[in-house]
Formats: C-alpha cells, sequence, structure tokens
C-alpha cells in the first residue's frame, strides 16, 4: 500500500471550488512535484493535506491512517511535515530551539519536570540537544546554532524551516516553493539537499515549485494543477510535452 | 587577578544561566539593603510602607508577563485574578488564624488563593483562549470587571448553622442571632489580622521567579513562546496550541491569585474596588515599560513605579503630572529606536575607556 493515497480531494470556499478531484499516490522513498500557474490550488492542496483546511470532499489515507480533516496537531504526530511559502519561522528563538520545538512530540518531559530542574528534565534536554544539533549539522546551521532565527540570511531560514520539519521525523515532508528567491547557486545546492533528505532520512517528499529545472531535475514524478483540477500526471518528459500543460502556462487553446 | 579569573568563567556560563543568577541576586541584594537600612532606622516610613506593594506588583508583573511577553496574548483582566485570590485567601485567613498555628493558616491561605484563582483561570480561559488579539483583550477585560462586580455586592455570612449567601444585603442572610458577616459587600472583608510582611513578599517573588524563569526555559515555555512567534508554524509541527494557551494563562493566574493574598493581609480590611481595571492597566504598563518577555524589566519597572509616586510627596501639588512625564521619558529612552542606538554608542564609549578590558582578553587565552 502506498504511503500517501489521495483520493478524490475537493474543496470549496463559498462557491469557489478551489481544488476538486485530486487524487495522488506517493510512495515512501518518492520525490513527487506539484506544479500549476499560480492561483491554481497547490497550496491549498497543502492546507488540506496538513489539517489547515478541512476538505468539502474526498479523502486523504497516510500509512493507512484517515487523516482527512483531522487537526494540523494529529497530522502531525502522524507523519506530514511541511515548510511554508513564505518562511515561517520562529523568529524570537534560536536555531537550536526552532529544531527543539520540532523533537517537542518526540521527547517529553512535564511542565513539573522543567520547573523543578528534575534528573529528567536534564536527560531529555541533553538528548534534545544532541538529536538537534545533528540535524543542524546536516544544513551545515551547526555554527549559528545560537544565533536568533530571524538573525539567518534567507537562504539558510530556508533551510532552518527543513531541519524543524524534519525534526519531527516525518514520514511525508511537503516543501512549498522551497526554491523561492534563490540564486542558481542555492538551487543547485538545495537540489542536492532534498535528495540527501529523501536518501537518508528514507522519507516521501512533495514539493511545489515554480522553478521547472528544480522541478524537472529531481522529481520522479509530477501532477500539474490548473484552476483546482487535474490537467496532467506523470514523469517530467511526459509532463513538459502535455500540450495542455503547455496552454496552462503559456495561453491558448 | 582572581576577580578577573572569576569573570572570565562568568562570561563562559550559559547566558540564560546568568540571566537567572543576576535576577536572583537584584531581589537578595535588594532584600539585603532594605533589612540594613530598617535595622539602623535609616529607613523612612513612606516607603517602608511600601515593601509589601512592591513586591505584590513585582509579583503582578512578573505573571502578567508569562502571558503578554511570552504567550504574546493581551490580557486586561489580571486583577481579577488578583482579587479572587485576595478575598479567598484572605477568608480562610480569618476563619482559620485563630485555631490553626498561623504560618499553617497562612500558607495555607496563599495556597487557596493561588488554586481558586488558578480554577477561574480555567473557566474563563476556556472561553476566552479561543479568542485572538484585540478580542481577547476585550473579554478578558470583560471578566475582570464581572468579577470586582459580583464581588462588590456579595454578602457572606457564618453562623451555627453554616454559611449563607447573598448578593442583595446583610439582612437577607437570614443568619441566627450568633451569626458573624465574613464579607459585607462594597465594605468588603474588615478586621484582618494582619500578616503579610517584607520577608514574605520576598519569599513569593522568588517564588515566582523561580516558576517563571524555568518554565520560560523548558520544553512547555518554548511552546509557549511558538505560539507568540508563529501560530500557524506551531500548529504545523503538533504543537497542542489549546494546552500551552491554558498552561500560561493558568500558571500567570495562580501567581497574581497569590500576589492578592499577599496585598490583602497587608489591611486590616479588604474591598473588591481596589481591583478595577485601573490596577490591570498599571500592572500592563509595568510590564510594557519592562519590556514583554523581559523578566528583569518587570521587576524593575514594577518597582520604580511603585515608589515613584511615593517619593513625588515633596512636590504635592504637580505629583501626577511629573509620575506620567517620567513614564514617557523612561517609555522613550527603553523603548524607542534611537535611544536604544544613542545608549548601544555610550556603551561602547565607556568600554573604549576603560583599561582593564584589554587585559582581560590576554587573560582568556592564557
Amino acid at each position: 500500500m502506498a504511503l500517501l493515497e489521495v483520493r478524490n480531494l475537493g474543496i470549496a470556499f463559498g462557491g469557489l471550488q478551489a481544488v476538486s478531484q485530486l487524487d495522488m499516490t506517493i510512495e515512501t522513498g518518492h520525490l513527487y512535484g506539484l506544479i500549476g500557474p499560480n492561483g491554481a490550488g497547490k497550496t491549498t492542496a497543502f492546507n488540506m493535506l496538513t489539517g489547515m483546511y478541512t476538505p468539502t470532499e474526498g479523502n486523504i489515507t497516510l500509512d493507512g491512517v484517515d487523516i482527512t480533516g483531522k487537526t494540523p496537531e494529529f497530522i502531525s504526530k502522524h507523519g506530514v511535515a511541511r515548510t511554508f511559502q513564505n518562511i515561517r519561522l520562529f523568529d524570537g528563538l534560536s536555531v537550536l530551539d526552532n529544531v527543539k520545538l520540532g523533537l517537542h512530540n518526540q521527547m517529553k518531559y512535564s511542565m513539573w519536570d522543567g520547573i523543578f530542574r528534575t534528573p529528567k528534565y536534564r536527560v531529555k534536554e541533553a538528548e534534545m540537544n544532541h538529536q538537534a544539533m545533528k540535524l543542524l549539522k546536516i544544513f551545515d546551521l551547526d555554527k549559528e546554532a545560537n544565533l536568533l532565527a530571524s538573525s539567518l540570511p534567507y537562504g539558510k531560514q530556508r533551510k532552518l524551516e527543513i531541519a524543524r520539519a524534519l525534526a519531527t521525523n516525518p514520514k511525508l515532508l511537503l516543501l512549498d516553493e522551497p526554491a523561492a528567491g534563490m540564486n542558481p547557486q542555492e538551487t543547485d545546492e538545495l537540489m542536492k539537499t532534498v535528495r540527501f533528505v529523501r536518501d537518508e532520512f528514507g522519507i516521501a517528499i512533495l514539493l511545489i515549485e515554480h522553478d521547472m529545472n528544480f522541478v524537472m531535475g529531481i522529481c520522479e514524478e509530477i501532477t500539474v494543477l490548473d484552476h483546482g483540477q487535474c490537467i496532467a500526471h506523470g514523469t517530467g518528459k511526459e509532463v513538459r510535452n502535455n500540450p495542455k500543460v503547455v496552454a496552462a502556462y503559456l495561453g491558448g487553446e | 587577578m582572581k576577580n578577573m579569573k572569576v569573570f572570565a568563567n562568568w562570561k563562559k556560563l550559559d547566558k540564560n544561566f546568568r540571566e537567572k543568577t543576576v535576577n536572583y541576586g537584584i531581589v537578595l541584594v535588594a532584600f539585603l539593603v532594605i533589612q540594613i537600612l530598617s535595622a539602623t532606622g535609616n529607613l523612612k516610613n513612606s516607603i517602608s510602607g511600601q515593601l509589601v506593594p512592591i513586591c505584590t506588583y513585582v509579583v503582578m508583573a512578573i505573571s502578567l508577563n508569562l502571558v503578554v511577553g511570552f504567550l504574546g496574548e493581551l490580557s486586561l483582566g489580571h486583577a481579577g485574578f488578583m482579587s479572587l485570590g485576595a478575598f479567598s485567601g484572605t477568608l480562610f485567613w480569618v476563619l482559620n488564624c485563630e485555631t490553626l498555628p498561623r504560618p499553617v493558616a497562612l500558607i495555607a491561605a496563599f495556597l487557596i488563593g493561588g488554586v481558586v484563582a488558578g480554577i477561574f483561570g480555567f473557566i474563563i480561559g476556556i472561553p476566552v483562549l479561543r479568542l485572538r488579539g484585540d478580542y481577547l483583550a476585550i473579554v478578558t477585560l470583560a471578566f475582570g470587571e464581572i468579577i470586582k462586580t459580583v464581588l462588590n455586592a456579595l454578602y457572606l455570612g457564618l453562623d451555627s448553622n453554616g454559611f449563607h449567601l447573598s448578593m442583595k444585603d446583610t439582612m437577607s442572610l437570614g443568619m441566627e442571632a450568633d451569626g458573624k458577616v465574613l464579607i459585607n459587600g462594597a465594605i468588603g472583608i474588615t478586621g484582618i489580622s494582619k500578616a503579610s510582611s517584607f520577608v514574605i513578599g520576598i519569599v513569593l517573588v522568588l517564588i515566582t521567579l523561580f516558576v517563571v524563569m524555568n518554565l520560560v526555559d523548558s520544553r512547555a515555555g518554548r511552546a509557549i513562546k511558538s505560539i507568540r512567534d508563529n501560530r500557524i508554524a506551531a500548529e504545523s509541527i503538533g504543537i497542542p496550541i489549546t494546552k500551552y494557551k491554558m498552561m500560561a494563562f493558568i500558571t500567570s493566574a495562580v501567581l497574581a491569585g497569590m500576589a492578592g493574598v499577599l496585598y490583602a493581609l497587608n489591611y486590616s480590611t479588604l474591598v473588591a474596588k481596589k481591583f478595577d481595571y485601573n490596577t490591570s492597566i498599571l500592572v500592563l504598563v509595568f510590564v510594557v515599560l519592562g519590556g514583554m518577555g523581559n523578566i528583569r524589566g518587570s521587576i524593575i519597572a514594577a518597582t520604580v513605579l511603585t515608589i515613584l509616586p511615593e517619593l513625588l510627596r515633596s512636590v504635592a501639588d504637580y505629583r501626577m503630572l511629573v509620575y506620567a512625564i517620567l513614564l514617557i521619558a523612561m517609555m522613550i529612552f527603553t523603548q524607542s529606536p534611537k535611544a536604544i542606538a544613542w545608549r548601544a554608542v555610550m556603551v561602547e564609549k565607556i568600554k573604549a575607556r576603560r583599561p582593564g578590558k584589554g587585559k582581560m582578553k590576554q587573560g582568556e587565552e592564557g
């Protein structure tokens, strides 16, 4: 059985059908792309997958668990993590604390352990620090661990967001325009990082991206959305030569 | 030379640890200075009368900072929790201070004040914490006023048949001849045997510091701060928002309740009017002026602004005018970007002038 199964997913805001009849199947270890022109409903689909929006039709199954319309907290605990189109970090906290927050549901101790500084507090905090530093090292952020997240340059903020998402120990990682605002060099580097993450953590990655070199270079399977409808599906090559896709991007009949 | 080594080692310690130690240090030094001044008879009466209120407001400011500064929600009803704590704790104290040993009754009064305020914090938190921003502020304001108004109209008596409660007047309590009125509406609770002291106040301040500073710097505290910084991101990584909002809100209410007990037991009468909107705003001013999320700032702002009106008695006619001007000046000095830049420049200048600086760096390397 596939890791993520999306069947006939749709959502309407009042009279506006933002997404309809979306089908996707993602296996563990897959790199999957979701593309389409602006306003096609890509981020809306992400928001349904992560529980930010409740779908009005269809269902989502993750690893055999029905996660349709569940809370973001529930979905996160069952193994979906995401990054955001406009970076959402905890600006007032350190880089290290941002990742430790990702570990929140992995390593637990109670409020009382924290207030009274019990041995359990010390053990768990040390474990969290160790784990978080390991993740930061992968993204080459370990030297900045004690800086404020907001003080990082743009490219590193994007990386930190991915590190924080990975800290939640996901089975599926959703990246919303990870290469946005990056120069070609940074994009190349990011491509390597994304592949590395997939291999190292053995997870599936679903990404939205406008940079076609990035998508074609990295994704094994692509779904194209336009006006909330799936208009094409297949490998990079198949999608690129699909007349419907060309029309959606360039206009025309 | 030895001093420098201590200083160099001090710099190497964890930043959070240093901050905490300094905060405890400030409170303990202030305590010692006051004790020495009062032992040598150098403490003015006007100041010694303010010691317990200062401790009360420091606890109030730190606890409100947990909600406003760390959780990032504006609460305008903090005095409501203070009055709930004050009334429940004092009621227990009045009933039991003669039968139980005084220290036991006192500790129990503080615990009851805290627990009652905490329970109401939970009950009020359920509807309030669903709201955000301005709406949350307005609703907490309303709850603060409701608590004040209800307590102001509450009559409670005790006779051989037990407790009698009324919202009308003492007559409608319908008590036996041996009955005693405990809470007398707007007159409140009278004939309280005073029990608060500066020492108790300082102990409560230290307890508050311990709880809030350790909470903020732990797994739960991180979660609370993450909600402030980005609620949507916090949700996406599986932080249970409601749980941590509630945790901050209740902890804050419990501490405010205890502050209320401390305050009430410093006087012989307790009236609900004291805990109105103005008190909530006053505490909020301490928090904002001291800096959101800055515990040391809360301590200093609460202390200075509580003493200030007393110190200004010499210019009696212009007291509130001077108070207001100082408040504005302090706000500009601590919060305006230009003033902050100017302060940074001044600090650099002073550092450059100090000759010991270069030597210390050598010592660190060696």
